[in-house]
């Protein structure tokens, strides 16, 4: 055993911990609500207004090839018209908030990890805690802040597109009967698959966020560092939301179940 | 008053600091020398805690800051400015931006009023219509005044300098040299400079501790310093690369 905890196994509960702290402090932070709005904003639009691209070309073809490839499927046993009900439903629940997240891990999560790295390995954190300023203030915040509001809406976006594109796809590409299609996908996709789509990309945003600042803020020396900080980060976050799905899934739906 | 006992820490398996002493009056003015890499930004940035020692204690004003979180600190760095041997300027900022943001996260002075002091403070290290630069374009002395700008401007009570005039040339660091005498002189300030300078530490310094060997190995006023007869002491002093094992 205690080869495992030398090894890293101790690292990696060591880092799960740190985190925890982090996110602690920057709850607590909030909770006393000293974020500067200025800093808000520019953080929104740099998540949010900067991945649209990015989410959009996401969400569109991902309901495209949906639609298609369950169109194949249902259309060998006459189901044609259900399509975009299995799209409709697994966009929201699924595909929507976790590719959205994936994607945005990649830009955002990297492009965080880097900034504070840099930071970091320039002394301008230490500068900011000699100014009185609490890190976890001033770069944790309004970052974690940020993402849980630009995620969720970013998730939307995708979602629709991706509906959208696959009525596109299944009308005229397709052939499928366009009031059938649209009616059992209204049926079939409820408000609760909507909502289940937005608890995870609002707990997604909080990942990418906090495994950003916190590879960042515990970035190694140089720009060997920085790099190592950048692709952690984009791992780790991408990890940890898979993971965290599959879980949030199953706990969703069942919370889901009893409400209904 | 700035008090360290027994200070150790150590990097991985390398030792650094190994029983660091030393005590600093209010109003006075500490100069810090010793080889390059022998620890004296390490023993700075516990003064502020910046770092934590592995053992022994810092206090300032008499408060023990070893233990302390870092919500604690904050209150207590409130007190200090530092000058970092690289300057450590924001470089998503402008100079402006630099010099008015200890000012600014205070939340208690008026946008005339930020604008007012930070001209005054640029004008003071010597760098007047800079303002709207960023410091990737400036030179490394400039940034360094810039730096020692952001940390005056909010007339701190104790002042750390790593190494303030490495790196300029012999007027402006006679300037900065002058500007921490009357930094000093006017506002009372506690200053604890780093320096390789002996001309600088000679001449801001009324007290001189030289680290060597892990430990403060003298100290004193700094007539008593450069008079010397010490071997170790007389070597640094003088800037002698012989005999390495005094040095050992
Ligand atoms: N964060 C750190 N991690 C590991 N080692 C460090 C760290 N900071 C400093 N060191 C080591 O501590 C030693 C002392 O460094 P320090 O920067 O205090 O030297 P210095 O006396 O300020 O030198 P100089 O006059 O060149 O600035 C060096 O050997 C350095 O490698
Ligand atoms: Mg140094």
């Amino acid at each position: 055993m205690n080869f495992l905890a030398r090894t890293w196994v101790g690292e990696w509960l060591t880092g799960l911990g740190r985190i925890a702290v982090m996110s602690r402090d920057a709850v607590m932070s909030l909770l006393t609500l000293k974020v500067t709005w200025k800093d808000l904003v520019y953080q929104i639009y740099f998540i949010g207004i900067k991945s649209q691209s990015v989410v959009l070309v996401t969400g569109a073809f991902t309901g495209m090839v949906l639609t298609a490839q369950t169109y194949f499927q249902f259309h060998k046993v006459k189901m044609d018209t259900a399509t975009l009900a299995v799209v409709g439903v697994s966009m929201c629940s699924e595909l929507g908030p976790v590719l959205t997240a994936l994607m945005v891990a990649g830009r955002v999560g990297a492009a965080i990890a880097a900034e504070i790295g840099t930071m970091r390995v320039t002394e301008q954190i230490d500068a900011l805690r000699t100014l009185a300023t609490h890190p976890v203030d001033y770069l944790v915040v309004p970052r974690l802040l940020a993402a849980t509001i630009a995620l969720p809406l970013l998730t939307i976006e995708s979602i629709m597109l991706g509906i959208g594109s696959g009525y596109v796809v299944g009308v005229y590409l397709l052939g499928i009967d366009p009031t059938y299609l649209w009616f059992n996908m209204l049926k079939y996709t409820g408000n609760i698959d909507l909502e289940i789509g937005l608890v995870k990309s609002f707990v997604y945003g909080g990942i990418i966020a906090l495994v950003g600042c916190y590879k960042g803020m515990s970035c190694g020396m140089g720009a060997e560092g920085v790099g190592r900080a950048t692709t952690e980060a984009v791992v780790y976050s991408s990890i940890a939301i898979l993971i965290t799905n599959f879980f949030l899934t199953l706990v969703l739906q069942h919370i889901a179940l009893m409400l209904l | 008053m700035i008090e360290v006992r027994q200070l150790k820490k150590q990097f991985g398996t390398q030792p650094i600091l190994d029983g660091v002493d030393l005590r600093i009056e209010s109003g006075e003015s500490a100069v810090i020398i010793g080889r390059s890499g022998g620890g004296k930004s390490v023993l700075l940035k516990h003064l502020i805690g910046l770092l934590q020692p592995d053992a022994g204690e810092v206090l300032v004003d008499g408060e023990n800051i070893t233990h302390m979180n870092e919500r604690q600190l904050l209150a207590v760095r409130e007190k200090f400015g530092m000058v970092f041997q690289g300057a450590a300027l924001f470089d998503s900022m402008t100079v402006e931006e630099n010099v008015a943001f200890p000012l600014i996260r205070k939340k208690k002075y008026s946008a005339a009023e930020i604008g007012k002091r930070v001209a005054e403070a640029l004008d003071v290290v010597d760098l007047p219509g800079t303002e709207k630069k960023k410091p990737a374009e400036l030179s490394g002395g400039m940034r360094k005044r810039v730096g020692l700008a952001r940390a005056i401007i909010y007339e701190p009570r104790f002042l750390l300098y790593d190494e303030p005039t490495t790196g300029l040339d012999p007027i402006v660091s006679d300037s900065i040299d002058q500007l921490i005498i009357r930094v000093r002189d006017h506002f009372k300030v506690t200053s604890v400079v780093v320096t390789h300078d002996m001309r600088s530490a000679r001449r801001v310094g009324n007290k001189v501790f030289l680290l060597h060997a892990k430990k403060i190995y003298a100290s004193g006023a700094p007539e008593e310093i450069f008079t010397s007869t010490d071997a170790v002491v007389r070597q640094f002093i003088d800037g002698v690369a012989d005999a390495k094992e005094t040095i050992l």
